[in-house]
């Protein structure tokens, strides 16, 4: 296969789609590109890959392709060998060689670098069968693993582009709608609206010049759903813009995108430039009729632009501020025109829906809603990562046997789902399945789909302070009761943290919770006092141990806990002594040192640094 | 052509015509609403929220400002419900910690029979009600002055902090706001001192170092050089 030209038609798609697959290539390497696995040197594992290959003449016939993000970040660099499907974690540059004289020529297994799976305590070989991947259900995420994000031939050689086709030339916008309103499928950006509903209203205004946008204004701290679909498949995400284009009446779509994520930004500006050349994006698509072309849209990065009408601000060269509803977007969005706008994760969904059918694709998926949805497991867990699941999956299954449990053996204290705007739940209630309608019952939300798991050692009065002053920042200050809301909010954690509080605090606390919940104007400033309400709900008692007992029960909160040195255990090595910043240990050689309590500032350096383990903070 | 249509406020059915927002109709039928960052003349921003309105059935309502919200035919609107007046009484209670030395918000503070802070006095001289921006833009087409920053960073000033070739010293940012406006009535000459605010602490001279109330010369600033 030569440079690809422009795809004229349907049968030019087709003949082009046959030639690939006779010349698909079963042999190759997958090397993790992104983020997670870059940290731990995966470009440089690329580069010898390739260099290792080129030496031995194979560089033609076994291509390494630089993935997306295979999920498994917490045994990056992740190298999988095909077709075998041989999973190697956490690979360095030295084990490059061996790889490829043992698994790429000889086709055996290097046993040291295959996963180890703690609970039946055996190596597995192949990806699928690790409990990690094999109880996901990996419809967005499976295709990372086999596509090359900056070829379009990749995409095109698993079914790329077919369902646009599909949609373009057989079906009417209004039966894509029904196929989208059959399929369940509802946003992912955090509040669960239809999908089809809010194309439809879009579709039903009859103006010219419409818009749908694609939200890739991911802010949540801990989660990478977003960029990761865009930074390994960003086509799928092109493509799903096309058919909402279609379905719409759209014939401008912009992707709103964060700086903070260059190589997304790189990877889905080349998307577009690829599919501007094959003749998927342009004037009359595959001989269709319809136009439809993508466009760019760098935000600078605010929280807020996540919100739409903030973002289509933001787009407009406005102060990304939210705006008031009604009117609806869809009535008067972009530039005063009709505009949908889309998460990057419901547009991906969105050409599987059309290629296998409503019902196919809803099988997966709880009642109301169908499909899978992508979490982004963090915290004190095993398995640190991106996991794909059918809507409705109890959390227990999500964090024990996917995330394989807590990281070091401990409890489970709470789970917080949905990013800063999420609140907490805690063990008891890990039964409930993870749907938009339960999890908003529950106190929480479905939010963008980041998911932090913390165990004991979490204090929960530090965890709604951390999220108060992310959202005391981010918030955009336009509604008196948000921006003083949380300032307040923020004062009175900040006291039960030092010790300082009252009791008609805790009262107070929460009427600050239920004001700013009603009277702010937009979906991120309402739900902004979720952290606290729902910590105040399940941990009061935690609040009340800092009141009344002047005690953090985590042993978080500096003000309340104090490091000493157990005498009996300590060898009077002196590690902790020279690394004090404050100087406030002392002690002889060889005796047992102690630290003075005025000068400590419970930094913690020292319980890290002792090798008897003989420092606590409590 | 004016279309009327009708809806039920505080329980009455009312009318009202197209594009009237809730406020507007409440006023009209003699209910008042208190507002803040609201001014006739000035398009409705909807910051301060003071001025809201419970909206929909019980049970299912939420709380929106009159001052933006269009009056629809059907909805169902009540603007001095249990629900209303208590959201108001605490953002009032934050405005007046917020504030406190406004003489407006005080007042507005006890005719809401709000009688206890209970937050810790913060002593700013700004709630952004942006109302000065929007006069700026709006009615003096100078569009000297803008919001800097978000969150709790947010602020009002010229751009770059430095003096605005685009304001033109009208004082009208200083007339609509309802923190300073009785302080300082703004500079006569070019050269003389206005004097008006010699009893009161330049809010702004920390902020500024050339400019006062977006304005200059300016007797406080004059007097903080020394």
């Amino acid at each position: 296969m030569n440079a690809l030209g422009l795809l004229r038609d349907v049968k030019e798609l087709k003949r082009l789609k046959s030639e690939l697959k006779k010349e698909k290539r079963e042999k190759f390497v997958s090397v993790c590109g992104d983020t997670g696995c870059s940290v731990w040197d995966s470009k440089k594992v690329d580069e010898v890959f390739r260099r290792v290959l080129e030496e031995k003449g194979l560089s033609e016939e076994i291509p390494v392709k630089s993935t997306g993000c295979l999920g498994f970040c917490e045994c990056g660099p992740v190298v999988i060998v095909f077709p075998e499907e041989i999973f190697y974690q956490k690979v360095n540059e030295e084990d490059v060689e061996e790889i490829v004289e043992e698994t790429v020529v000889k086709g055996k297994v290097v046993e040291r670098l295959l996963y180890h799976d703690p609970r039946e305590d055996k190596k597995i070989v192949k990806a699928s069968d690790i409990p990690f991947y094999k109880k996901q259900v990996r419809n967005l995420l499976g295709d990372n693993w086999l596509i090359d994000p900056g070829s379009i031939v990749d995409y095109f050689s698993r079914e790329g582009y077919a369902a646009a086709a599909k949609a373009f030339t057989e079906m009417s916008p209004e039966e894509v709608i029904n196929e989208i309103k059959e399929a369940r499928l509802r946003g992912r950006g955090g509040a669960g609206f239809p999908t089809g509903v809010k194309w439809e209203e879009c579709f039903t205004k009859n103006v010219e010049n419409k818009y749908i946008i694609c939200n890739a204004d991911e802010g949540d701290p801990g989660a990478f759903m977003d960029r990761s679909i865009l930074e390994g498949n960003p086509h799928s995400v092109l493509e799903g813009m096309m058919i909402g284009g279609y379905a719409t009446g759209s014939n401008h779509g912009i992707v709103y995108i964060r700086e903070e994520y260059p190589t997304a930004l790189e990877k889905v500006k080349n998307a577009i430039l690829k599919a501007r050349e094959t003749g998927m994006l342009g004037e009359n698509i595959l001989n269709s009729g319809f136009d439809f072309d993508i466009t760019v849209s760098v935000g600078a990065g605010a929280f807020v632009c996540g919100e739409t009408s903030a973002l289509v601000n933001s787009i407009e060269g406005k102060v990304g501020e939210p705006r008031q509803k009604p009117p609806h977007l869809a009535e008067k969005g972009l530039y005063g025109k009709p505009t949908v706008v889309n998460n990057v994760e419901t547009l991906a969904n969105v050409p599987r829906i059309i290629r296998w059918g409503a019902e196919e694709f809803a099988r997966a998926g709880s009642k109301n809603s169908g499909g899978t949805k992508i979490f982004s497991l963090v915290g004190k867990i095993r398995n640190t990562g991106l996991v794909e699941v059918p809507l409705g999956l109890p959390l227990r299954e999500i964090i024990y046997e996917i995330g394989g449990g807590i990281k070091g053996g401990g409890h489970l204290k709470a789970v917080q789902t949905g990013g800063p705007s999420g609140g907490c739940l805690p063990g008891y209630m890990l039964d409930i399945p993870t749907d938009f309608e339960e999890l908003d019952a529950a106190g929480s939300m479905m939010g963008s789909g980041g998911m932090i798991v913390m165990d004991y050692g979490t204090c929960m009065v530090e965890f709604s302070r951390y999220f108060l002053s992310f959202l005391s920042g981010e918030s955009c200050g336009k509604c008196f009761s948000c921006r003083e809301g949380i300032y307040r909010m923020l004062e009175i954690v900040e006291e039960v943290a030092a010790g300082t509080a009252t009791l008609s605090h805790l009262d107070l606390l929460e009427e600050l919770g239920e004001m700013v919940k009603n009277t702010t104007m937009c979906g991120l400033g309402k739900t902004s006092a979720n952290p606290v309400l729902s910590t105040l709900k399940f941990f009061k008692g935690e609040y009340l141990a800092h009141i009344m007992e002047n005690r953090c029960p985590a042993g978080v909160c500096r003000a309340l806990v104090t490091v000493f040195i157990n005498q009996e255990l300590c060898s009077g090595c002196g590690v902790c002594r020279k690394k004090c910043p404050e100087e406030a240990i002392t002690g002889e050689k060889k005796e047992p040192h102690y630290i003075e309590k005025a000068l400590c500032s419970k930094c913690g350096i020292c319980i890290e640094s002792c090798p008897e383990e003989a420092i606590t903070r409590a | 052509m004016v279309i009327l249509f009708g809806f039920t406020l505080n329980g009455f059915e009312v009318l009202a015509w197209e594009n009237m927002s809730i406020l507007e109709v409440a006023g009209f039928y003699g209910i008042e609403i208190p507002t803040l960052c609201f001014m006739e003349g000035l398009s409705p921003y909807g910051g301060c929220r003071l001025c809201l309105v419970e909206v929909g059935p019980v049970g299912k309502s939420r709380l929106v400002t009159s001052c933006t919200y269009p009056a629809r035919e059907g909805i169902e609107v009540r603007t001095h419900s249990q629900k209303v007046l208590q959201q108001r009484r605490m953002l009032l209670e934050l405005y007046v910690a917020a504030c406190p030395s406004s003489k407006w918000l005080q007042d507005l503070a006890s005719k809401h029979h709000v009688t206890e802070v209970r937050f810790k006095p913060k002593g700013e001289e700004c709630i952004l009600c942006g109302r000065c921006v929007r006069m700026c833009r709006e009615q003096m087409m100078g569009e000297a002055i803008g919001y800097v920053d978000r969150g709790t960073q947010r602020r009002i000033t010229t751009p770059f902090d430095k003096k605005s070739e685009d304001c033109r010293l009208c004082g009208g940012c200083m007339y609509v706001c309802p923190v300073c406006q009785l302080r300082c009535q703004g500079p006569k000459e070019e050269s003389t001192l206005c004097s008006s605010c010699l009893n009161l602490y330049p809010p702004c001279a920390e902020k500024f170092e050339e400019v006062m109330c977006y304005m200059d010369p300016c007797a406080a600033c004059e007097l903080e050089k020394g």
